[in-house]
């Protein structure tokens, strides 16, 4: 055997046993580094008879090639094993929990007081706020309530020592954008509400989004279409709905708003004391003293009001069973929404 | 108003059933609140005699009753003391089923025989007397059914009426409504005059022609105490929900559910001279037929004779003048008080009674003289008497007849959005007792007296409106023209302040406006809120002049509830009362508590502290686009820790606060760690910029650490403001990477380490560049804050 096959094969062993990619190439400085022995092979090549140097020189690279295609084999071969065991190594379990803030949540009232919002935004009512202490003027007589009419009482309203009053509604809303807005108009106005009475069914704060629209020829018939939109809209399901005449100072002709039980579908159940039917607000054309409280010419001008409890809604469309539970503020509670 | 259906029908009587009927009444705004049964189901229950009653030999609380049942005569075994020979009682046989499932049985008590029982009222689920024995007028066919007998196949209606209809507190009125829904007629009754038998009469001035214009008043003499209210008379007023008591006093109840006029009944004896209906006089008393003795003054209504004040006017009458069970001669007294007279007055003493119920709402003016004359036959035809003449008292002015009302044809259509046909309209408003003439442009309608709600347009179009029906008005999109709607940039939306929060692990509660007193004065001894004269609660009293108390209350709660860990926030009013500025400032609070991030597998929890809230807070501000005009400065809070609370300005003015809760609240408290807590004020502090786009520089940036230590005094916003003051326009962000105090700093000094970002528009930095950034901030900070540079 030759020395260059015997070197071939040195080569061949030492690659085979390189364990990793520094060993590999510590064989190859060894065999084909700028001192390597192929590399001096070639270097010895001028000490050889000329006829002779063509056919060496020509088995040299030969081998330098063959040792060269080794090592690259072996690398890739090292290479992947390497990528392998990190690979392997770098496994986790991903079930574990992420990392991070979780996400918090709105109050099931804003929530739904948001939702009314939007659905009312989109048909081109604009949000008002208003303050909550009020006074008698735009709280009641305004909204022509005057003292001693007997829906004061039902009014159950808090005092303070100088005669101002938690608003009772977010009427008095309307009375200040009529006042100081131009019509036409159309707006409405979400808040908290106060009245002095708590057991079950009551809590002492609560919260109504109330509308009002006013325009030239605005009817009682577009009412009806824009609160069963609403209603439908809110609920998203096709509702029956159907309005009861009643009495508001403030609205004339004045209704109650009933539709079809959303538990029951109208068959009759606990939530709408097994009538089928559901109030879910109050409303009416504004009456005309109102108009003239607030300087509205009503020869000119018509107008619709609405007033819907939004703590009420929310309790139907979240399938809450009581009421109090709003302002209990339990996490356990309030991470459900 | 609840009443038998049975007796509404004697009136009126359409063609539909119960359910239809009841519908038809919630449909035109009379709504029904329930029909139940005037009687639950019993049976075998029949009108008894009890022939004898003898002592139970071997108890004392027993009775033996020989009780004649009709077919048979039965020994009953009763325990009740009100038992007598000679009653007409209500027996349950043997057999009879009870409400409630109570089944009689053939019993024997203490060693007597026992067939059947005699029924208290209760027992038969006709009333809440459980006392003893339902004692029944005299008369009827022994062995008759009772159902029979008391007509109890029957239903009561109760209607539940709003303010403005004061016309249907009687059940004439009801019965009117009844025959316009069904466009029929009401049986009149007619009201027969009692011929006067005697001149007896009481006289009567009124002094208040305003509060009383009108009084009409009768005596009866000579009636028979003894005497008993009729049967029917007694079931009807029961089922509507009135006791009866005497002949007398349930004839005043009956005529008033009949006709809504509220009448009295005053014992001749007691009465002392004429009637005057006056003002009352400052602190004259009056002792009320409940017992109570209140105190008047002039703007209440009194009747009075000439011992003083017998009565308030149209709310109740005087202990000292009301009829007794011996009362053989007496006065009625039916009259009109305005309702502007009566309301709110009932109230101020803590009464509301059936009298001033009708008043406040309007009574029929010229109802009186039927009343009285009605009042009179039924008593006479109960327990005799002689009549003096019916005698009506009125003011000299005459009550005016109302003012007609138009109704124009153009108005009815645009308001309603639907057409009424114009036969419907006369007839429906002819039917409510209008006197309706047809005009070229409509209709003009003279409203009848005893609608009191009814002066304008609109109040005609809506009795058009709710019996043509409300279910008859289409329902029509809204023709108005479209309209942009206003959307501005430049406030931050409420929602988008939300959203920060809620996804920065906040929840959002929603606490009462009002907040415990301690609480308030532990948080904010400073602050004098403003008192409720009236709160539900003494622990709901004041007015919150912060969200904090509610905040840290609800913390409190959930902490209780085995939570660890609270994010919570709230919006809302704070209500500051400055001398006579009130001022209810919106806004936007919070608190945490607890581990900054949720136990998590990979790394120690730690608590949250300052810089976790305001690094939320940070976000929030980030929303106006104008972060830098925000400045967080040491400050001093009454709720807040003094070392670690700051004040938020935006360009100089304060807009909030943050910081820990002081350690001696957090203590009072309770609290086992410290809570952080934030207010900012959403007006001032939520206005915002709308983007204006800078151009981004294409060359790379470079970056150069600075470390100095300067005193604990000298605080990190110092540092960089004085870098920002000295630095060229290449600088473009500092960041803060380190602080440090200890080992190897001198105390009372602290290491800041800062990383200067560095880069230009119109090329590279080079080193040369970068470098002498840094050797002018370095010289700067060591003239301006004393600051040694570490190498």
């Amino acid at each position: 055997m030759s020395d260059i096959t015997r070197l071939l094969d040195q080569a061949q062993k030492a690659i085979g046993k390189a364990t990793n990619l520094a060993e590999l190439d510590q064989v190859r400085v060894r065999y084909l580094g700028r001192k390597g022995k192929l590399t001096e092979q070639l270097k010895q090549l001028g000490k050889l008879p000329a006829d002779q140097r063509p056919k060496t020189g020509e088995r040299i690279n030969e081998v330098k090639r063959e040792v060269g295609a080794l090592i690259e084999a072996r690398r890739q071969q090292l290479q992947s094993a390497v990528l392998a065991e990190k690979l392997e190594s770098d496994r986790i379990d991903v079930t574990l929990p992420g990392r991070g803030q979780p996400l918090g949540s709105l109050h099931p009232v804003t929530r739904t007081m948001r939702r009314i919002e939007r659905i009312f935004r989109q048909i081109g009512f604009e949000v008002k706020e208003g303050p909550e202490i009020e006074d008698e003027f735009h709280n009641f007589e305004a909204l022509n309530i005057p003292e001693h009419h007997p829906a004061r009482a039902a009014h159950d309203t808090f005092y303070f020592p100088s005669g101002l009053l938690l608003r009772t509604h977010t009427s008095p809303v309307q009375i200040r954008a009529m006042r100081d807005g131009k019509v036409p108009l159309r707006l409405i106005a979400p808040g908290r509400v106060y009245r002095c009475d708590s057991d079950l069914t009551h809590t002492p704060m609560f919260h109504q989004v109330e509308g009002l629209l006013v325009d030239e020829n605005v009817s009682f018939a577009n009412l009806k279409a824009i609160l069963h939109g609403f209603a439908e809209q809110f609920f998203e399901r096709d509702l029956k709905m159907r309005l009861r005449p009643s009495y508001f100072p403030f609205t004339e002709p004045s209704a109650e708003v009933d539709i079809e039980c959303v538990m029951c579908s109208g068959d009759g159940c606990r939530v709408c004391s097994r009538t089928g039917w559901l109030e879910i607000l109050g409303c009416g054309m504004v009456h005309p003293r109102v108009f003239e409280q607030v300087g509205v010419d009503a020869e000119k001008y018509t107008g619709y009001a609405f007033g819907m409890g939004v703590d009420r809604l929310a309790m139907l469309r979240y399938q809450i069973t009581d009421l109090r539970l709003f302002f209990e503020n339990d996490i356990h509670f309030l991470e459900q929404f | 108003m609840r009443f038998s259906e049975a007796w509404l029908r004697e009136w009126v009587d359409p063609p539909v059933d119960t359910r239809e009927l009841a519908s038809q009444l919630t449909m035109a705004g009379l709504e029904v609140a329930g029909v139940e049964p005037a009687a639950p189901g019993f049976s075998d229950v029949v009108l008894g005699h009890v022939d004898s009653v003898e002592p139970h030999p071997n108890a004392d609380k027993l009775r033996v009753c020989q009780v004649n049942v009709g077919a048979s005569t039965e020994q009953i075994v009763c325990g009740a003391s009100n038992v007598a020979a000679g009653q007409f009682v209500a027996v349950a046989r043997v057999g009879a089923q009870l409400p409630g499932g109570v089944k009689v049985g053939k019993e024997n008590l203490r060693g007597i025989e026992s067939g059947g029982m005699i029924c208290s009222a209760k027992e038969l689920g006709m009333g809440e007397d459980a006392d003893g024995i339902m004692v029944l007028p005299k008369g009827g066919r022994i062995g008759n059914d009772l159902r029979d007998h008391l007509s109890l196949d029957d239903l009561v209606i109760e209607v539940e009426l709003t303010p403005n209809r004061g016309d249907c507190l009687g059940l004439a009125g009801i019965a009117r409504e009844v025959a316009v829904i069904n466009r029929t007629d009401i049986n009149r009754q007619s009201a027969t005059p009692v011929p006067a038998k005697n001149a007896a009469n009481v006289p009567v001035s009124l002094e208040d022609e305003e509060g009383c214009p009108i009084f009409a008043g009768r005596v009866v003499r000579g009636i028979d105490s003894g005497a008993a209210t009729p049967l029917w008379m007694q079931e009807r007023l029961r089922r509507s929900g009135i006791r009866p008591i005497s002949p007398v006093v349930d004839v005043t109840n009956y005529v008033m559910l009949e006709s809504g006029q509220p009448m009295h009944a005053y014992d001749l004896r007691n009465l002392d001279g004429g009637i005057v209906v006056r003002r009352a006089r400052a602190k004259e008393r009056l002792k009320l037929l409940d017992g109570r003795e209140i105190e008047l003054d002039d703007d209440v209504l009194a009747i009075t004779d000439d011992s003083g004040v017998i009565g308030l006017a149209g709310i109740m009458g005087g202990e000292n003048s009301g009829v007794q069970p011996d009362t053989k001669d007496i006065f009625f007294e039916a009259a009109f008080f305005a309702p502007l007279a009566i309301a709110g007055r009932a109230r101020r003493f803590g009464m509301h009674t059936d009298a001033s119920h009708r008043f406040e709402r309007g009574v029929e003016p010229g109802g009186q003289l039927a009343a009285v004359e009605r009042a009179t036959l039924l008593l006479t035809e109960i327990a005799g008497g002689e009549p003096g003449p019916a005698e009506v008292v009125a003011a000299d002015r005459e009550l005016q007849p109302a003012d007609p009302v138009r109704l124009r044809r153009s108005q009815l259509d645009r308001l309603l959005g639907a057409e009424v046909p114009d036969d419907d309209v006369f007839d429906l408003l002819t039917r409510l007792e209008m006197q309706v003439k047809k005009t070229k442009e409509g209709w003009l309608a003279i409203p009848p007296a005893f609608r009191f709600d009814i002066a304008i347009e609109a109040d005609l179009i809506e009795e058009v409106a709710r019996l043509y029906g409300y279910d008859r008005i289409p329902e029509v999109d809204a023709s108005e023209q479209l309209a942009v709607m206003a959307d501005t940039e430049a406030r931050v939306r409420d929602s988008a302040l939300e959203a920060v929060l809620v996804d920065r692990g906040y929840r959002e509660v929603v606490t009462y406006s009002f907040v415990d007193p301690a609480l308030q004065r532990l948080l904010s001894p400073d602050d004098r809120p403003l008192e409720l004269s009236n709160p539900i609660s003494a622990d709901l009293s004041v007015m919150r002049t912060s969200l904090m108390p509610g905040l840290i209350h609800a913390l409190k709660q959930n902490l209780s509830r085995q939570h660890e860990r609270a994010r919570l926030f709230e919006s809302g009013l704070r209500y500051i009362q400055q001398g006579d500025d009130l001022k209810q400032e919106k806004c936007l609070s919070g608190v945490i508590y607890g581990a900054a991030s949720p136990e998590h597998w990979s790394a120690r929890t730690i608590d949250g502290d300052f810089f976790d809230l305001k690094g939320d807070i940070q976000a929030l501000i980030e929303l106006t686009g104008e972060a830098e005009r925000f400045v967080f400065e040491p400050a001093e809070h009454p709720s807040l820790h003094p070392g670690q609370t700051a004040r938020l300005l935006r360009d100089g003015r304060e807009v909030g606060s943050v910081g820990a809760l002081h350690p001696g609240h957090q203590t009072a408290l309770g609290l086992a760690k410290p809570a952080y807590l934030f207010e900012i004020l959403v007006e001032p502090a939520f206005a915002a910029k709308i983007p204006a786009y800078r151009e981004i520089s294409r060359y790379p940036s470079v970056r150069r650490d600075i470390s100095l230590l300067v005193d604990e005094s000298v605080s990190a916003a110092t540092v960089m403001a004085c870098v920002r003051r000295h630095a060229p326009e290449v600088l473009r962000q500092i960041r803060i990477f380190d602080v440090y105090r200890g080992q190897r700093i001198d105390s009372g000094r602290k290491s800041i380490a800062l990383g200067l970002i560095l880069q230009d528009y119109c090329s590279t930095l080079t080193d040369g560049e970068a470098d002498s950034v840094v050797t002018t901030v370095s010289t700067a900070l060591v003239e301006d804050l004393n600051a040694k540079i570490r190498d």
